[in-house]
């Protein structure tokens, strides 16, 4: 008989020794005369705990974590390829608490199947959202996602079916309408686009395709950032087998609706994020922010009606379609509804993906699910959404995971991120560093992100040199003010967030005595 | 544009083939200048007014998309390329000692390739392997949690 053993491809994984691990799973069972198969499956999302080895048996898939190459020869002479106890086992996958408890929407094939085998995704509830909204008009589409609640999980938080409803009624019969994935997921702390690309990519194009449908979009692209190679290879792997079954091309799944996708890979430049600097990417230029109006859904790529939306709001959609608007809905409270796929990163003992609905509180997701540091010093800052989001004290750990909750905190949830610092952190210097890399990352278009972050770095540095720190201080906040209200886009308007979180709530990192003898403090 | 002086036939007939590869493509440069380094292992300035020739742009407009992106190199790249995660995730867990080590390890900073042409040294970031920090990136191969001592180990296996 057939042993099935899944070990992770997802580059996290694979960043530990996942490789290595199948290749001795792999050789041992050659050795032993076993019969086994290695799958290589996305990861769970457990991933202090990877290289996560599950190995399938009639009580259900038994995992074994974190295996190091050098465990394999142990485990397999302790009864691997039989499930049996040792050290490292964790029983039933299914049951560990830290997964047991999540309420996997987005992500609930992610780990489980084979991310290219297309009779994998289907035996899991693939293609259901897909063809049930082939058999509906667009317009009953398009309103099932605006009942559903969801809003874009890239930051934004713009009802996607909103979006949509735009784009279906925009341009002539005779327009070329495009849907555009933003997976240039570049936020410091996120890699839930990666998890979903590499280990469920036809969940993500299955999105694609339910959007092409409800706005009438013939063609497509994924822009991916470069810095996810395993990522890209996936997708483009994925992209082939949809073609070869007849889900992408001249008449999707035989509806006659037509769409081409193909991916196209990014080139290290941040700001390609951004939905406007992504599209001029998209089309060859420099990618620089555009100002709107016009808005993309009206003239977006090549000047086109085009949707555009992150990986994590298009990887939604099939389970909004597959089970109703109203039990996506169900999920989270006030405007924030659904699932969100947290990703707990940085300094943390227990870091990956916690998929759950929104309202859970950042304290929750940071000592319930990630246990504290990883270095087992108190924490001191969480950053959460990325580079422009703000750095949160742990008394706000009560905080519930929601748009308008962060909002009215002066913060923001952005993608979903959660960054740990433990008290060894200088926030002045994570301060001077949110203005440096907007000043690198800066497209250049607007004067007061493009010259406000080389400014702000500038004035920062007075204030750790103690140099007329009062005044400097008062300069900083002008600085925040002009970039928050005076930029073109996200970049300049929110790198003032963590500056100010930073001041507001640490200032005694930038009060620190210096040399000098001056003794100033801010008032 | 035969009229640039160091530029070999053979290259100046590969980067053309390169880029007419591409021109049915929908705002191809992108995917031009990525084969192209894909290629070469970098972008080399000679080759532009190629580039610009075969999708019909200018030359002002092909300089401003190479200069724009982080990913295009100007100069031949060393024999390994180590590219060290800088971003906040990674900073939380001692990125910024370990960006110091890399380059005094190498003897260059970022951006800067080893006067043997063994190894070219890069920031980057993030790699979206956040929970695993600090990231490095060693021959195209993602590694978590390096410290001095790994990422000794690994300069050490790639360039030997």
């Amino acid at each position: 008989m057939t042993t099935t053993i899944y070990v992770p491809r997802d580059s996290a994984a694979r960043s530990v020794g996942a490789d290595e691990v199948a290749d001795r799973i792999e050789m041992a069972a050659q050795e032993a005369g076993q019969d086994v198969r290695v799958i290589r499956n996305g990861s769970r999302g457990m991933l202090w705990l990877e290289p996560l080895v599950e190995v399938v048996t009639e009580r259900g898939r038994i995992g074994y974590g974190p295996v190091t190459p050098g465990d394999v020869t142990s485990l397999v002479e302790a009864g691997l390829f039989d499930g049996a106890d040792n050290d490292l086992a964790l029983g039933v996958v299914d049951q560990i608490e830290w997964l047991r408890d999540q309420q996997r929407v987005t992500f609930a094939r992610v780990g489980v199947i084979d991310p290219l085998s297309l009779d994998d995704y289907e035996a899991h509830g693939g293609g259901v959202g897909l063809r049930r909204a082939l058999s509906m008009s667009r317009e009953d589409v398009v309103t099932e996602v605006t009942d559903s609640g969801l809003r874009g999980r890239g930051g934004a938080g713009f009802p996607a079916g909103i979006k949509w409803r735009t784009v279906l009624n925009a341009g002539g019969p005779d327009d070329v309408k495009y849907v555009c994935c933003n997976a240039d997921e570049g936020d410091s702390g996120t890699f839930a686009d990666r998890m979903l690309m590499e280990g469920d990519p036809f969940t993500l194009i299955e999105g694609m395709l339910i959007t092409a449908y409800a706005v009438n979009a013939t063609k497509g692209y994924i822009y991916v950032r470069s810095e996810y190679p395993d990522a890209v290879a996936t997708l483009n792997s994925a992209i082939e087998i949809l073609y070869a079954h007849g889900w992408l091309g001249e008449s999707v799944l035989g509806s006659g609706q037509a769409f081409e996708l193909s991916v196209r890979v990014g080139a290290g430049a941040y700001i390609c994020g951004e939905e406007t600097s992504m599209l001029d990417s998209l089309e060859g230029k420099r990618g620089q922010v555009r100002a709107k109006p016009p808005i993309p859904a009206l003239k977006g790529l090549f000047g086109k009606p085009t949707v555009v939306n992150n990986v994590l709001t298009l990887g939604s959609v099939p389970a909004v379609m597959a089970d109703s608007a109203a039990a996506y809905a169900a999920y989270g409270f006030d405007r924030s509804l659904g699932t969100q796929v947290f990703q707990l990163a940085g300094n943390i003992a227990r870091g990956g993906i916690v998929e759950r609905a929104f309202g859970i509180t950042l304290g929750e997701l940071v000592i319930g699910y990630g246990g504290g540091t990883r270095s087992g010093r108190p924490i001191r800052a969480i950053q959460v959404g990325g580079p422009l989001g703000a750095y949160l004290p742990v008394d706000q750990l009560n905080l519930p995971m929601g748009y308008e909750s962060f909002a009215d905190a002066g913060a923001m949830i952005g993608h979903g991120g959660v960054v740990v610092f433990d008290d060894s952190v200088d926030m002045a210097q994570q301060a001077r560093f949110a203005m440096e890399f907007c000043a690198e990352e800066s497209c250049g278009k607007c004067t007061p992100c493009r010259v406000g972050s080389t400014r702000g770095v500038e004035v920062i540095d007075k204030i750790i040199a103690g140099t007329d720190r009062a005044d400097n201080f008062v300069l900083l906040e002008d600085l925040c003010e002009v970039m928050t209200d005076g930029s073109l886009c996200a970049m300049g308007g929110l790198t003032p967030m963590p500056v100010r979180s930073a001041v507001k709530y640490f200032a005694e990192d930038f009060n620190r005595p210096v040399d000098d003898g001056s003794t100033e403090v801010h008032p | 544009m035969s009229g640039v002086p160091t530029l070999s036939g053979e290259v100046e007939i590969s980067v053309r083939s390169i880029a007419a590869a591409r021109s049915g493509e929908e705002g191809p440069l992108l995917l031009v200048l990525h084969d192209v380094q894909r290629e070469f292992g970098y972008v080399d300035p000679q080759w532009l007014p190629l580039v610009a020739d075969e999708l019909n742009l200018s030359r002002a407009e092909v300089h401003g998309v190479v200069s724009f992106y982080h990913d295009f190199r100007d100069k031949p790249p060393g024999t390994v390329t180590v590219r060290v995660c800088r971003a906040e995730a990674c900073q939380s867990v001692g990125a910024h000692a370990l960006a110091e080590h890399a380059q005094s390890r190498l003897g260059i900073g970022f951006g800067e390739t080893t006067d043997n042409g063994s190894a070219t040294l890069e920031q980057v970031f993030c790699f979206g392997n956040c929970a695993f920090g600090p990231t490095v990136e060693v021959g195209g191969m993602l590694y978590g949690r390096v410290d001095n001592e790994r990422f000794d180990a690994l300069v050490e296996g790639a360039t030997s």
